[in-house]
């Protein structure tokens, strides 16, 4: 069970019933017992809607990892490929097929797609003359994947790149799949609101699904109230800011995987008195971040400089609560803190997790370098010296630090000036382009393209005006009891929330100017629903929008969504989907090219 | 296995009769439950029994006209290709013949549905060129990637290159799906005929660039670079590829001296920091990081000299001095790094000027552990104050700390600095002889 995923308003428990039933009965129909071979990449997607033991009731016994030449043994009837739709994997698991031993027992094939089958992928097996070996093949349409009570992502990787970069939209397919798989657990929805390219067709491709399914009245009682669609190339500022709140920093420091997250293990060594600290563990140590966790619930959220002060109050009380036992003189006061103690111990043990993960990222983020990389962005982000050479960058440069840090200053700034001025775009270009190797002219190109390192057309900034309006910098932010959005990147309100509350409240005509120049078309569009549907909101009910990142989100931004869900007179409640939970490093990479 | 007989036959015979009408399919999906369909929303839902063997029997015996049995995993791949029927696991072993002729009346827009739901469809059929764009445009409405690439690659095998390219020039969806497909199966030479054709320029330069990454050999990548010198780049962008190239050479030429050198054993410098890599495709900066380290004092002429690197590449003096100082500093060699920033006038007297200033100097100079006695001099270079005292402090010069707190008539500082020296040692004798000077006029 996943008890945290139905703690939010909506039940996202119900998705992932649903997608683990489908599981369930492809299992089945590869009769008797199985191996399955990983795509590795897969492996954490999966781990968040089934456990090993859901596949050994259905007689998986055995798991490999797919790698090329020959599949290790294993005494069993079935071998199932567990693969993405890509052509390289194609190429492996006929290296697979191929070199299966025709004197052994015969086994069967079959070949599971996630989340879609591909001609193109089953032309490269028939290729490879091994088309005709699987039995089974299928797809597995696992586009949603629930990874807390109010968030669903992906975990497509290469949407943000295939959608700006390449212009091909079959990551935006899978999200109209998607959303037509929510909508027919969760009701149609009967708003729909969208700002950008890739919003615009996925509306339209829900618009025409639902055409397709006319024969089937969705007789759910509607979930949600709105559908937000936003294109992730709207506000490429925010993913490239560092993030300020607990979770977004663990997430920048340390890179959070499928809600799972691997730490250095010295601070997580057992302290024992007297230990001369021989036996330090060697291993990352690796620890699951999601709701289910008290603890974590409250501080993720938080500005990094307000986690402290939890932390240490939580301390004294769990201290307290220890201490009851003294007090406890009558058998029954003895029974009763006895029957506590799991709790307390579970609270103490978490508290300790947390307290070592602040420990590290405070060693972060008291550095100089990380002072001064925070100052930069901060300038930048308010207005301060964007067109020209920062001494910063150029530092940074010179002293090699990753090239992914560099690239992402420098899109910083030149996301802040609407382009960058010529000259100074050119002298960055050879800087980096002389320390790091001539072959990331393409990685540059890429950037370009994508919009986020662009010479300046036509001398015009319009950063401020949408800066202004929107009022993205707020100079008086309070990290402690915040009273904005702004204070998830400390001063900063990413551009991305600002319009999903705006558009709650007053409503987007306010902003029409400033809409006109972030690329791409804004819409309405609505649903009918039968009259039997139509909610009733009781009065001070809040609305619930869902809303959609097209290209990726990153943990502050969904921090600062859950912000306005708490508002007591918010009015909206936020569930957050996603192609794929990002920072400003893992979104940079995925841009960067590599060898075929 | 779960799914007891039972379950299953319970299942035909609920829905058989329904699973062969020549209907549209998403009538069969709305007699199935809510929940089932939710997950298969857009799927076809027949497809899903097909492992026992009693059902395929009865599958064949009925009469299903020209429908094929649902759920034959026979794919569309196998009406795309030339090729034969290869080894077929049994069940799908039939004459191909049985699958054909189902679809004939099939309409372009039944088609596309049909492939959307992974089901096998004959593109043969559509031989005139109105057929086959009508397919494509059926496909591309549809947003569909997975059947506007397989339509694609129907369309590529049986039109011209020049009509494919020209019908994509006016339809650019499929145009980008098609170059997107390209370049994941790594067919480079259509790709460049594509841009070519369409005289995106740029692209097809770039295009090309990007195979040198795939090319191992140093020698073979180097005359692949050659290729693309001249190329229809940027102006900024041809000046990176003709370095590149230029770069590469002469680290070839490096290379194969340096090895010879250091295996010949003769050579002191390589003797003593024996080198930890090839220089093979390093950028640029660590190149001259490494003709700094191992060709310093090489004449102007060797390929492998820093000058040389320099003016070759037109190097700043900014870049040049930092590198060449990291270099110096790292084989501890003052002197190069005293003479990197001395300068003489024209009167012969000497002056210290630093491009980088000085405070870089230091950072670099402490971060390659130098003694104190060389950071002080350099600390004592800087000319604002406050950076001078800081630098000063955290790297411990002790003697300029005291001698600028002097400067500064700062008592109170030089004072509180008393404290950071050790006890009895000559720092602390100094400041005391300062403290108790009655030459100076305090400030505090």
């Amino acid at each position: 069970m996943a008890a945290h995923l139905s703690y939010g308003r909506v039940n996202l428990n119900v998705l992932r019933e649903a997608v683990r039933r489908e599981l369930r009965e492809f299992l089945d129909k590869c009769a008797g017992s199985k191996a399955i071979v990983w795509d590795e990449y897969l492996t954490g997607p999966f781990g968040l809607i089934a456990q090993y033991s859901l596949l050994k009731e259905h007689e998986v016994e055995k798991m490999f990892t797919l790698k090329g030449s020959r599949l290790p043994a294993a005494d069993v009837k079935n071998i199932i490929f567990f693969v993405r739709p890509r052509l390289e994997l194609m190429d492996i698991i006929a290296e697979n097929v191929l070199s299966e031993d025709r004197r052994g027992p015969a086994r069967d094939f079959h070949i599971l797609f996630v989340p879609r089958r591909s001609l193109l992928c089953e032309q490269r097996l028939k290729d490879l003359g091994v088309l005709g070996s699987f039995i089974h093949r299928e797809e597995y349409s696992l586009d949603l994947i629930p990874f807390d009570g109010d968030l669903l992502s992906m975990e497509s990787e290469g949407a943000f790149k295939e959608c700006y970069l390449e212009g091909d939209q079959t990551s935006l397919y899978h999200a109209a799949k998607g959303l037509m798989t929510l909508q027919a657990l969760y009701g149609t929805i009967p708003q729909i609101f969208g700002k950008g390219e890739c919003a615009r067709q996925v509306a339209n491709m829900m618009i025409r699904m639902k055409r397709e399914f006319t024969g089937s009245q969705n007789s759910i009682f509607p979930v949600f109230d709105n559908l937000l669609l936003l294109d992730r190339n709207v506000d490429l500022l925010t993913p490239l800011a560092t993030q300020l709140t607990y979770e977004g920093l663990i997430d920048e420091i340390y890179g959070i995987q499928n809600s799972y997250v691997k730490l250095p293990p010295e601070k997580f060594a057992p302290k024992k008195q007297g230990d001369s600290g021989k036996d330090l563990p060697t291993e990352a140590k690796k620890l699951q971040l999601n709701s289910a966790e008290e603890l974590y619930a409250e501080i993720r959220d938080k500005n990094f400089n307000a986690v402290g002060s939890v932390l240490s109050k939580k301390a004294k009380i769990i201290s307290a609560a220890f201490e009851e036992r003294h007090n406890a003189k009558t058998v029954g006061e003895i029974k009763q803190f006895v029957s506590q103690l799991p709790h307390m111990q579970a609270a103490r043990g978490s508290l300790a997790n947390h307290t070592s993960i602040a420990e590290l990222i405070k060693d972060i983020t008291t550095s100089e370098d990380f002072f001064d990389k925070l100052t930069v962005e901060q300038e930048f982000m308010s207005g301060i010296d964007t067109d020209k050479v920062n001494n910063y960058i150029e530092d940074c440069i010179a002293q090699k630090h990753p090239l992914i840090k560099v690239l992402r200053l420098v899109c910083l700034q030149s996301v802040c000036n609407s382009g960058l001025k010529q000259k100074v775009l050119d002298y960055y270009k050879r800087e980096i382009l002389q320390t790091y190797g001539y072959e990331h002219i393409l990685t540059l190109h890429n950037l370009e393209k994508a919009g986020l390192l662009k010479p300046q057309m036509g001398g015009r900034n319009n950063y401020p005006t949408i800066r202004k309006t929107l009022r993205l910098w707020m100079d008086d932010v309070n990290e402690q009891n915040p009273t904005d959005i702004s204070y998830v990147y400390s001063g900063y309100a990413p551009l991305s929330v600002r319009l999903a509350q705006l558009l709650s409240r007053p409503g987007w005509r306010s902003i029409e100017e400033v809409l006109r120049i972030l690329p791409g078309p804004h819409f309405e569009e609505r649903q009918p629903l039968p009259t039997g549907l139509q909610k009733k909101r009781q009065p001070g009910e809040n609305r619930v929008t869902l809303i959609f990142f097209l290209g990726g989100v990153t943990f502050a931004e969904i921090a600062a969504l859950r912000f306005l869900s708490q508002l007591e007179d918010g009015g909206t409640e936020y569930v957050i989907a996603t192609t794929k939970l990002i920072n400003g490093a893992s979104w940079i990479e995925a841009l960067m090219e590599k060898p075929f | 296995m779960n799914r007891t007989k039972g379950d299953e036959e319970e299942y035909w015979n609920s829905s058989k009769f329904k699973a062969f009408t020549f209907d549209d399919e998403d009538d069969e999906l709305s007699q199935l439950k809510e929940s089932k369909r939710a997950v298969n929303s857009l799927r076809d839902f027949v497809d899903d029994d097909d492992d026992d063997d009693l059902e395929r029997v009865s599958w064949s015996g009925e009469p299903v006209g020209s429908r094929t049995r649902p759920g034959s995993f026979q794919s569309l791949s196998d009406a795309l290709s030339d090729a034969p029927a290869k080894s077929y696991a049994p069940e799908l072993g039939r004459p191909k013949g049985e699958y054909r002729d189902y679809s004939n009346d099939w309409s372009p827009s039944d088609t596309v549905r049909r492939l959307r739901k992974g089901k096998v469809c004959s593109l043969e059929r559509f031989r005139s060129l109105q057929d086959k764009l009508q397919l494509l445009e059926e496909a591309v409405s549809m947003h569909d990637g997975n059947v506007i690439t397989a339509v694609l690659i129907f369309l590529k095998r049986t039109l011209s290159k020049e009509i494919l390219f020209r019908e994509l020039e006016v339809r650019q969806v499929a145009l980008r799906h098609l170059i997107h497909f390209l370049k994941e199966i790594g067919d480079q030479k259509l790709l460049l005929d594509l841009f070519r054709f369409l005289d995106r320029t740029e692209e097809l330069a770039l295009s090309h660039y990007r195979e040198h990454l795939n090319i191992q050999d140093p020698e073979t990548r180097k005359e692949f670079l050659k290729t693309c010198i001249g190329l229809p780049f940027s102006a900024e962008d041809s000046a990176h590829i003709q370095d590149h190239y230029t770069l590469l050479e002469r680290q070839i030429i490096i290379e194969a001296n340096d090895r010879h050198l250091e295996s010949a054993g003769q050579t002191e410098i390589f003797r003593k920091h024996p080198r930890k890599a090839s220089i093979l495709n390093m950028p640029l900066v660590t190149t001259l990081f490494y003709s700094c380290f191992y060709h310093y004092t090489e004449a102007e002429g060797t390929f492998s000299s820093p000058i040389n690197l320099k003016k070759t590449f037109k190097i700043p003096d900014k870049q040049y001095v930092l590198t060449a100082l990291a270099a110096r500093a790292k084989l501890r060699a003052w002197h190069d790094v005293d003479a990197l920033f001395t300068t003489k006038n024209w009167l012969g007297y000497t002056k210290k000027r630093a491009p980088i200033g000085f405070h870089r100097v230091v950072e670099i100079l402490h971060k390659n552990s130098a003694p104190v006695q060389i950071l002080q001099e350099y600390v004592n270079l800087v000319e604002d104050v406050d950076t001078k005292l800081n630098l000063a402090t955290k790297f411990k010069c002790h003697e300029v700390v005291i001698d600028t707190c002097r400067d500064l008539k700062d008592r109170q500082q030089l004072l509180a600095y008393r404290s950071k020296v050790e006890k009895g040692s000559a720092e602390e004798e100094k400041i005391d002889a300062i403290l108790c000077s009655s030459q100076i006029r305090w400030k505090n």
